[in-house]
């Protein structure tokens, strides 16, 4: 059944998926929407990885999507952990706010 | 004696080393004179049995290690005691111990006696490595040792600007001498393949006379010798080291340091005689700065600068001889000359040390009644530069004029003898101004007035002794006086080579006309004391001020006006040169480029710091945009 869509259309969804992530990660303004956006970019590149594994007949690229999940887990634990603590400093998760590394 | 004989220069050095690393802190002032004397005494005792053991078995070399080994440049640090070698280390060692035994006296109120008897000491070591060294290396180590002895002694008092500049100047003067003396040695060793004296001197024989590479090796050399024993044109730093303390200058500056030059030439005599040329330089150079400087002399005022001038024509003198080939005869000058040179600056040490610092000879006067002994002791050394008859001067300049006489001809003995005439005057004004007539200083000096310690007399009456004796090292032979002539065949013996160290120089001229050459100028001398007496010696009688010289006195009393020459000529142009390279090239070029460097970054750095402005979104974009742009530079 995958075999009948051609890769074609895979490349197509994956780009469309990763300019949204990208789009979404330059416009908006909220830290949590740009984690989500990152994920969504981070997933892209993945589903492109297991689409191109099916293609190619190789399992490697499948087994390398799982450790990829499991390290964005917990980078994603990591970022939230960020996010919390300049929640609490700032009382905002407004990125444009965080310019203090500048001088 | 071969393994005492490196004791004789290290042992002077030790006792520098040993008053200048605990004399300031440790040491009394008595100590540090023990310390600064002994070790130049037992040097003078081994130079003693050394000239035995030359006279009975002849020269001694001995090689202490390879100093510089180089492919074909193999130089020892080696010794070579001739004839030649142990005369120079009898009076550097001997005048300097009488020297060192007056400085006890004569500095022992100064601060700095430690740094004083350490100098000294350091000074004696490089003219014993210079004098005793077998190669010329040695002898231009040595040659730079004592330069840098005279920079620090003229310069002792250094808190004194005038004294400092005093010290600067003798010593370029000097690097100006010693560059002609480095190139000297090196076209010495592209010729000869070697710079020790005997692998030299022993290829002699294969040059022709007047060969263009020797006569331009003894001039190198004598630009050397220029510099170093104070001939025109760089005569004068001389002058102005008398800043330096008086026993300095009685040691350095009239009875070793300067006789370098001499000993250099004396040493090359093989060289120089292969080369009529440049003999004939060294005889112009030394007959012009021997009448300059006597010029000078006649109208000084300040008793050192006239003794500093004395020197430097005497030198010129002792120059002369050697141009004229009579290379003993200049050693005997050497020789008498360190006796009553020394004597009268250590007179004239006494006499200033009397007056309390007072210099000025027309602030003097009828010193002959408070100070007896430095008064007989300056009469007998005046009498002795003036050529008074028996006299140790009489004897060596004699043989000078005679030499000139018979080489030159009678033009070149005439100007010579005027040489002559001259010393006696301005050194019989020297000696009526300061001691005839009334005293003319304050209340206060003539409260004062005091003869010298013992330490400082004792060491004047032995030179006084000298300087009357020493005639007789080599007396003329047309006298038939037995020894004639002894110091000219000491000198004619063989050296290492087996050949004579110096040759015997004859003289051409007939017995009569010597003892007529003698009358004249003995009849000349007695005429000028005589005269001078009756000018000088008058109670209100005294030198004119500087300001109402004129005509010829106002260009002696301002030195010719060389000074101010030299000034506009070279310092000037120089220190203008100076300062234009300073503002152009180090300020603006140089440091223009340092700081260039320097402000560029930092305004690089501005630029870019703007683009780090914290903004999270920005940075992204910069991210994007960055991938964007490389994976266009790939794929596209």
């Amino acid at each position: 059944m995958l075999e009948a869509v051609p890769i074609e259309y895979f490349l197509y969804l994956c780009t469309l998926l990763f300019v949204i992530g990208v789009f979404g990660v330059l416009t908006r303004r909220n830290a949590i929407v740009v984690l989500m956006c990152i994920e969504l970019m981070l997933n892209a590149v993945n589903l492109l990885l297991a689409a191109f594994s099916t293609y190619l007949s190789d399992a490697q690229g499948q087994i390398l999507v799982f450790f990829i999940m499991v390290v964005a887990a917990a980078e994603a634990a990591v970022g939230l952990g960020i996010l919390v603590m300049i929640y609490r400093n700032t009382k905002s998760t407004d990125i444009s706010l965080l310019d203090q590394l500048r001088n | 004696m071969q393994s005492l004989l490196p004791l004789i220069p290290f042992l002077p050095l030790l006792g520098f080393l040993i008053n200048g690393i605990f004399g300031r802190k440790y040491f009394s002032k008595t100590t540090v004179g023990l310390i600064g004397s002994a070790p130049v005494l037992v040097s003078f005792l081994l130079s003693i049995a050394c000239f035995n053991e030359v006279a009975t078995s002849g020269p001694i070399s001995v090689t202490l290690y390879p100093f510089l080994s180089v492919d074909s440049l193999q130089v020892p640090f080696g010794f070579l005691v001739d004839q030649l070698s142990v005369w120079m280390m009898l009076i550097v060692t001997g005048v300097g111990f009488l020297i060192h035994v007056y400085s006890i006296g004569y500095m022992h109120d100064d601060e700095g006696m430690w740094r004083f008897f350490a100098y000294l000491n350091l000074f004696i070591f490089s003219m014993l490595l210079l004098v005793m060294g077998d190669n010329f290396l040695m002898l231009f180590f040595g040659w730079e040792g004592v330069g840098l002895c005279s920079y620090l002694l003229i310069g002792f008092w250094y808190n004194n600007v005038e004294y400092g500049k005093a010290a600067r100047k003798a010593f370029i003067m000097n690097r100006i001498g010693d560059l002609g003396l480095l190139l000297g040695i090196f076209l010495i060793y592209k010729t000869f393949g070697s710079i020790q004296y005997a692998q030299v001197f022993s290829q002699l024989g294969t040059l022709e006379i007047g060969a263009g590479v020797v006569t331009a090796i003894c001039l190198l050399l004598f630009v050397g010798a220029i510099g170093k024993s104070a001939q025109i044109p760089l005569y004068t730093w001389l002058p102005d080291a008398m800043a330096g303390p008086t026993p300095v200058s009685a040691l350095i500056h009239a009875a070793t340091m300067v006789t370098a030059g001499i000993y250099l030439i004396a040493r090359c005599n093989g060289l120089y005689s292969l080369s009529p040329d440049a003999m004939h330089v060294v005889a112009i150079v030394g007959l012009a700065t021997s009448l300059f400087a006597a010029f000078i002399g006649l109208r000084q005022n300040d008793i050192k600068k006239v003794l500093a001038y004395s020197t430097v024509s005497q030198l010129g003198l002792m120059f002369l001889a050697l141009g004229m080939g009579a290379y003993s005869s200049a050693m005997f000058h050497v020789t008498t000359h360190a006796f009553f040179k020394a004597l009268l600056f250590l007179g004239a040490g006494s006499v200033i040390h009397a007056m309390g610092g007072e210099q000025d000879i027309r602030n003097m006067g009828g010193l002959r009644k408070a100070l007896p002994i430095t008064f007989w002791i300056f009469l007998i050394g005046t009498f002795a530069i003036s050529g008074f008859p028996l006299l140790s001067g009489f004897f060596s300049k004699d043989e000078i004029f005679a030499h000139v006489y018979d080489h030159g001809g009678a033009i070149w003995w005439a100007l010579a003898s005027i040489g002559g005439l001259l010393t006696a005057v301005y050194m019989c004004r020297l000696l009526y101004v300061t001691f005839f007539g009334n005293f003319r200083g304050t209340d206060d000096q003539k409260h004062h007035l005091h003869e010298s310690p013992a330490s400082m007399t004792v060491p004047l009456i032995i030179l006084a002794v000298l300087s009357v004796l020493g005639g007789v090292l080599n007396l003329p032979h047309f006298m038939h006086i037995e020894p004639s002539s002894w110091m000219a065949h000491w000198f004619a013996g063989n050296g290492v080579g087996g050949t004579p160290v110096i040759p015997m120089g004859e003289i051409g001229i007939d017995a009569s006309t010597e003892w007529m050459l003698m009358g004249i100028a003995t009849a000349v001398a007695l005429a000028v004391i005589a005269v001078g007496y009756v000018m000088y010696s008058k109670p209100d009688n005294l030198p004119v001020a500087d300001a109402q010289q004129s005509g010829l006195g106002k260009l002696f009393a301002n030195k010719f006006y060389v000074d101010e020459i030299y000034d506009a000529l070279f310092v000037n142009p120089i220190a203008r040169l100076s300062k234009l390279l300073h503002y152009y090239a180090d300020v603006w070029g140089l440091d223009g480029i340092v700081d260039g460097v320097g402000k560029s970054v930092m305004g690089l750095g501005g630029y870019f710091r703007r683009l780090q402005n914290g903004n999270i979104e920005y940075y992204l974009m910069g991210m994007v945009a960055g991938i964007v742009l490389l994976l266009l530079s790939v794929f596209a």
